[in-house]
């Protein structure tokens, strides 16, 4: 790894950076997916990461949270490098807990939604915060509820994810995600897998979570979304960022031959 | 609910003649009469000796190799699921030695037949005299360092003793049984969506958290039906220990009474019948395991849900044409 800047700990949390990630490469065997990503995301800002299929989104998000370890490069959240720890200049590896225990702060919702099919909706929310032992059953129980009722799901808390409609399992998926008090909500193309007359309803719930002060990267295609919640808009193609900015400014006028091509396409 | 939003009236229910089904009859004809037949042979043929076999079969002995038996089922079937489990995780770990060495052991009781396997084991008593727990390879190392009777051993106990027929062909039956549900457990485990475990371990969980909670509770569908068919092998190949030798089983016993008495027919349907029922006490057991790990899965619970809506829907029309 190539680290020049060889930098003191915790460079970014005063000045009120959540994420930053700084060359981040990655590849799956002889294919390059992510070639040097530089990206910042400040506390309580919204990030939508729009690209092609294939242009690496879904894999720089997993690398946030180390479900993918990276090649080459940095990310930190919260001023924490994810995956590693840094003395002397020199890189350890993290161990398994240690991992465990950073992703713990990052919550993240999948497009094909991933809840537990052999537990009810109210189990699927309050099973992390009690079994890593964040609270007591009573009140992960009563924390939970009232998560899916401001999902809008307070009356299907003893259902199962195969009893839901599909817009229904996003949302408990979210409310699954926030038990866990995250600091920043990773979105993996959270409505691409809903009919399209469920779309709204979870967009919504994000937009509603945005609006309290959650940090969020939104991998998604939805336009309006990005126009109307985004802070920040980051336009990726074959594994680099493109073209960023106000994502009303991007979208109305962008700069860039591929970004004016996909926009062209997605509009 | 809705029938009056026409403002037609619901038309009359359908009173058709219903098709025959001659095909049926006639086979329903040959089945009465080939059970007819083979009741009258059970009931007159005088070799079944059916006062003679009933009064047998539930005799102390009987029932003490009955008890033998089941207790053989049980902790040979514990050990191999347990190990079961064990190997199969160690399969899939990332960490090439566990690999390798679960290979191996699948690869060798897998190959073994377990009649040999029970023989084998009976025959252990060979090997060592007394199996001893300590310091490995301390004579030699006591040689190294010039003392010759240097022994390092925290506790031991005659291996005739513990390898009992008893002991020797529970181990025989867990640890080659242990092979196989491995590989179920295994192909259990990968039917399990990545998914699963991706969300899993977003939310912080560890690795063995995410067995215990996530992936094996699933699993457990995929798992406990080639289970339930393991388990009813077990107790047939319970009869095998009678060569490490094992007397506390039910074929020996009854085959002992057959031999004593001359009369060994009576005793073989005899057995026949005990196994028979013994299998149906575990169909009954899988039927309730299969339904409980089927919880928020698929049909049955999808079914419920409709057949509950439709009970919803059709409301007061069902009192009238349930009749
Ligand atoms: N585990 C993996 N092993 C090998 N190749 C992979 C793996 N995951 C992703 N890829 C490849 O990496 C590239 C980028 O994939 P990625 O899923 O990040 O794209 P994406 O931008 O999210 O696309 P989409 O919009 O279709 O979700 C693709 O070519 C994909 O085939
Ligand atoms: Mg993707």
């Amino acid at each position: 790894m190539t680290d020049t800047t060889a930098s003191p700990e915790t460079p970014t949390a005063e000045s009120g950076l959540m994420v930053r990630a700084e060359q981040v490469h990655k590849s799956f065997g002889p294919l390059e997916v992510l070639k040097g990503i530089d990206l910042e995301v400040r506390s309580g800002e919204v990030c939508c990461l729009l690209g092609p299929s294939g242009s690496g989104k879904s894999t720089f998000l997993r690398c946030i949270n180390h479900l993918e370890k990276i090649d080459a490069g940095r990310i930190r959240v919260d001023g924490d490098l994810i995956g590693y720890r840094e003395r002397g200049g020199k890189l350890y590896e993290m161990r398994d807990r240690d991992v465990a225990a950073q992703r713990r702060a990052i919550g993240m919702v999948f497009q094909r939604f991933n809840l537990f099919p052999h537990m009810t909706v109210l189990q699927n929310v309050m099973e992390a915060p009690v079994l890593l032992r964040q609270a007591k059953k009573a009140q992960a129980r009563e924390h939970a509820a009232q998560l899916l009722d401001r999902v809008g799901l307070g009356d299907k808390l003893g259902a199962y994810p195969g009893q839901l409609s599909g817009g229904q399992q996003q949302r408990v998926a979210i409310a699954r995600a926030l038990a866990m008090r995250p600091k920043l909500m990773l979105f993996d193309e959270p409505t691409s897998a809903l009919d399209p007359e469920l779309v709204g309803e979870v967009l919504d719930t994000m937009k509603d979570l945005a609006r309290d002060g959650m940090t969020m990267i939104v991998v998604t295609h939805e336009i309006g979304f990005a126009r109307e919640v985004g802070d920040h808009l980051v336009f990726m193609d074959g594994g680099v960022v493109v073209e960023q900015g106000d994502p009303r400014e991007v979208i109305s006028a962008p700069q860039h031959e591929r970004t004016k091509a996909f926009l062209a396409k997605v509009l | 609910m809705s029938a009056d939003t026409s403002g037609r009236a619901r038309p009359e229910p359908i009173k058709a003649v219903p098709v025959r089904h001659p095909g049926r009859w006639a086979g329903v004809a040959v089945i009465a009469v080939l059970v007819a037949m083979f009741v009258h042979m059970l009931v007159t043929n005088s070799a079944f000796q059916w006062s003679f076999m009933v009064d047998e079969m539930f005799r102390p002995p009987i029932i003490e190799g009955l008890r033998g038996t089941v207790l053989l089922l049980i902790t040979s079937m514990v050990i191999g699921i347990g190990l079961g489990i064990v190997i199969a995780i160690m399969r899939l770990s990332p960490n090439p030695v566990l690999r390798g060495v679960a290979w191996v052991y699948t690869w060798f009781f897998r190959a073994v037949p377990r009649l040999v396997l029970a023989i084998l084991f009976g025959n252990l008593g060979i090997l060592w005299s007394r199996l001893e727990f300590g310091l490995p390879f301390d004579r030699q190392i006591g040689a190294l360092f010039g003392l010759h009777d240097f022994e390092a051993r925290l506790f031991g106990f005659s291996a005739v003793d513990i390898l009992t027929g008893f002991v020797a062909g529970m181990l025989a039956l867990g640890l080659s049984e242990a092979a196989y549900m491995a590989e179920i457990v295994r192909a259990g485990i990968q039917s399990v969506d990545e998914g699963q475990t991706e969300a899993a371990q977003a939310l912080g969980m560890s690795r063995a958290q995410i067995l215990r909670r996530i992936v094996l509770p699933q699993a457990m569908r995929v798992i406990i039906p080639p289970t339930g068919n393991e388990t009813i092998a077990m107790l047939k190949d319970t009869s095998l220990v009678a060569f490490v030798p094992v007397s506390m089983e039910l074929f020996f016993q009854l085959k002992a009474v057959g031999s004593r008495t001359f009369q060994p027919f009576p005793m073989y349907v005899a057995a026949t019948l005990w196994y028979l029922l013994l299998t149906s006490v575990l169909l009954v057991g899988q039927y309730y395991l299969e339904r409980h790990y089927s919880k928020g899965f698929g049909r049955s619970t999808r079914a419920r849900q409709r057949l509950r809506g439709l009970a919803a829907e059709s409301g007061s029309t069902t009192s009238g044409t349930a009749q």
